[in-house]
């Protein structure tokens, strides 16, 4: 064997065998990510549709807005958010570690159960045991599970990283870590202060803020923040910019985050200090965000024809592009004037979609185009709905940001800032006007949601036609011994 | 990886120092706070208000949330009204909650004390609601908003919740029952039927009447009645 790939293909067959090695617990946490997906969508419109049609299905205690949005935050967070964020996360750390993996039953294991969990969270939810705490919305008698099955994934992800073989640390390896490390812990505390044993007045809000800024800046974000450093180096051939620079960008974040959420409570009851902190937490996350930013784009600037070739990389590099972005428009929103008019309107929900949606689900999109090949030694069947899916993305995503910035932006100041009367008086514009404003904006995001479900359904298509192939042609396909190798550049 | 432990020491301290700093602190500087009555005095040693001549009778603010308003705040909670209204008054200057009509006073952490739950919200969809009960004009007109908004606010987005209230054939003498609601003329329902609120849908209106900043606090005062 004198020829020059030799080398490569013992480092591409070893990664076979690690996707080999967890492939169903894995396929199992992508395939449910994308039904959470569906469902989350479904509750999306629903609630969208609903807060311009109030009377929209209104007789229907189980579907009145409240629970209908709670059920949509929930299933898009834990349900989608989580079940790819193991999916994708634990895939990255056992192909980093670079042998095949010890107990996937493991994995299994705590894969079924935080399905369960969700399932009865968010059943709990439509039901009417749902406890109105943000983004901890499901009732007490799923958090047990919930938390136990997070706590299988990380043990598990823990172990796998033990047992690897020894090598570099890979920047990727910290965030996934990180993101598994931190999620019993503030789940936990929240619930203790929040539900089991509710601490005094607003330290409950301030507990809540904490929450849910660290659910998104230590779970969500450092989950996509991997993938990308990940991914990126792997499909474009070349090496990311600095990862000097990516590990102080991770201790950063880490360290910074935390503290983000009080900048919410501005204005509000709360010790003054305290949202001082948090706004001053959040414009230092300038420096974090610089360096992804220099090293995911940097990484593939003047690449755009490998962007184009790759669907995988297209969405992650559309992911990292949004994390800047959607980083910028949080600073912004945190400097007290700005969020003088942007506190509690239609802006913070377009920043947490243009975080959860444009930066995390795309990357996480990503990452599903580029793993599932992969995983079932089987191409994706159709390359039109993989583009279908990426331009509703595209177009649904930008339709849906700007109704939510500019309408947010618009009802803020309407609700906040007087105009001056004929004579010259102060006066402000009265509130059901300010409502029927939003309108326009608010079925724009109707029709938003509508084309990213298209995409979301171009996606769940192809993967299930992806599966049956895969099945159909069992013997050739999930067998170990005579897998055809996919090689880590190739076009997904 | 031989520096895991290295790296999970670190993973452990940087959330640790915002787990600390936030809630251990919050909870140090808050958790002890109680309520007050409106006859007080500052401490000039540690500058903190002090009941000055506690008395049996006198009210303590904010006060205990009586049984009928709890119940009313499940319901509340059950049904979401929290992701389009919040309640909390920001300060005078920020924004324009004073000059809507919100409230007369800043919320402040005391107001909040002697709730089990926390329902700051962070959306207003809806109007603030920390001092609604001072707005409330009759209960009937809470009532018939609650049942369908668009007999009290045309062109509302708020969902109607008419599964609280129960459609009955009013009584062979035409007289209707006790609670039976008003509507405005077009609202009502059909001729020969009333809408009665059911126990959930009194419970949640005695809940938004107990929703009131119509006290002082030491650091927190009403502004002088002129
Ligand atoms: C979809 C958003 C939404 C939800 C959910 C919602 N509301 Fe509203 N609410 C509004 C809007 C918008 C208004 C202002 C127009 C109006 O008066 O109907 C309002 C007004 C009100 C008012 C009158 C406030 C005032 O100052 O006059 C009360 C009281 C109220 N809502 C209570 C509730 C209760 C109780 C619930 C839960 C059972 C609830 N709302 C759920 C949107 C909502």
């Amino acid at each position: 064997m004198n020829s020059p790939s030799t080398e490569p293909l013992t480092a591409q067959s070893r990664l076979n065998e690690i996707d080999r090695s967890m492939q169903w617990p894995t396929i199992l946490l992508l395939l449910s990510a994308v039904v959470w997906l569906l469902t989350a969508t479904a509750f999306a419109l629903l609630a969208s549709v609903k807060s311009t049609q109030p009377g929209f299905l209104a007789g229907c205690e189980w579907l009145t807005y409240g629970r209908v949005w709670a059920a949509y935050l929930n299933s898009m967070i834990y349900g989608w958010g989580g079940n790819a964020l193991f999916g994708v996360g634990l895939w990255i750390l056992a192909r980093l570690c670079r042998r095949p993996v010890p107990l996937p039953g493991m994995l299994l294991i705590g894969a079924m159960f935080w399905n369960l969990a969700v399932t009865i969270g968010v059943g709990g939810i439509i039901i009417g045991d749902m406890t109105s705490i943000e983004w901890l919305e499901m009732p007490a008698y799923a958090v047990p599970l919930l938390a136990f099955s997070s706590i299988i994934l990380g043990v598990w992800g823990i172990l796998v990283v033990r047992y690897g073989r020894p090598g570099p640390v890979y920047v990727s390896q910290l965030y996934v870590l990180g993101a598994l490390f931190w999620f019993p812990w503030i789940y936990l505390t929240a619930q203790i202060f929040l539900v089991y044993e509710p601490a005094r007045g607003v330290v409950q809000a301030m507990a809540n803020m904490w929450y849910v800024h660290n659910l998104l800046g230590l779970w969500l974000i450092p989950a996509g923040l991997g993938a990308a450093y990940y991914l990126i180096p792997k499909i474009s051939g070349r090496p990311i910019h600095s990862y000097y620079l990516a590990s102080l960008g991770f201790w950063s974040l880490a360290l910074l985050t935390g503290w983000g959420g009080m900048r919410h409570l501005a204005g509000g009851p709360v010790p003054a200090w305290f949202v001082t902190l948090g706004i001053v937490a959040s414009v230092a996350m300038a420096l974090p965000i610089a360096i992804a930013a220099v090293n995911h784009n940097v990484t593939v600037f003047g690449r755009w024809d490998q962007v184009a070739a790759s669907p995988a990389l297209r969405f992650v590099v559309f992911g990292t592009i949004s994390y800047t972005l959607a980083s910028l428009i949080a600073i912004a929103m945190a400097l007290r004037s700005v969020s003088e008019v942007a506190q509690f309107t239609l802006m913070v929900q377009g920043q947490t979609h243009h975080m959860i949606y444009a930066f995390f689900t795309m990357t996480m999109f990503g990452a599903i185009y580029f793993m599932m090949p992969r995983l079932l030694n089987q191409p994706w069947p159709s390359a039109k709905l993989v583009q279908t899916h990426f331009w509703c993305s595209t177009v649904g995503i930008i339709i849906m940001l700007v109704a939510l910035y500019a309408g947010g932006w618009i009802q803020g100041w309407q609700m906040n800032m007087p105009t001056l009367d004929n004579y010259g008086n102060p006066v402000h514009l009265n509130f059901l006007s300010i409502v029927q404003n939003t309108m326009p904006w608010l079925h724009a995001r109707t029709v938003s949601i509508l084309i990213l479900g298209l995409g979301h359904l171009a996606l769940a298509a192809n993967l299930l036609w992806m599966v049956a192939l895969a099945i159909l042609s069992c013997k050739k396909a999930l067998c170990p011994s005579n897998s055809k190798l996919v090689p880590e550049t190739a076009v997904s | 990886m031989k520096s895991l432990p290295i790296v999970f020491c670190g993973l452990f301290a940087t959330l640790a120092l915002s787990w600390a700093g936030i809630l251990w602190q919050g909870q140090k500087q808050l958790g002890g706070l109680q309520p007050m009555s409106e006859l007080y005095a500052i401490d000039p040693i540690s500058n903190a208000a002090r009941i000055e001549s506690p008395q049996k009778d006198e009210p303590r603010h904010p006060e205990e949330p009586v049984g009928l308003a709890q119940q009313g705040k499940a319901q509340y909670i059950s049904l979401g009204c929290v992701y389009c209204h919040t309640q909390q008054v920001r300060s005078q200057g920020r924004g324009a909650d004073f000059e809507r009509g919100w409230g007369n006073r800043q919320s402040v952490p005391r107001d909040y004390i002697r709730q089990e739950r926390v329902l700051l919200g962070s959306s207003r969809t809806g109007p603030d609601l920390a001092d609604f009960g001072q707005r409330i004009d009759s209960v009937n007109q809470l009532h018939a908003h609650l049942y369908n908004p668009q007999s009290e606010a045309p062109g509302s987005t708020m969902p109607p919740y008419a599964f609280l209230y129960q459609k009955r054939k009013i009584a062979l003498n035409g007289e209707k029952s006790a609670g039976a609601i008003e509507f405005r003329d077009g609202f009502g329902p059909a001729e020969g039927y009333e809408i009665v609120p059911t126990r959930r849908a009194v419970a949640l209106a005695a809940y938004l009447q107990s929703l009131k900043l119509d006290y002082s606090l030491p650091e927190a005062r009403l502004p002088e009645k002129p």
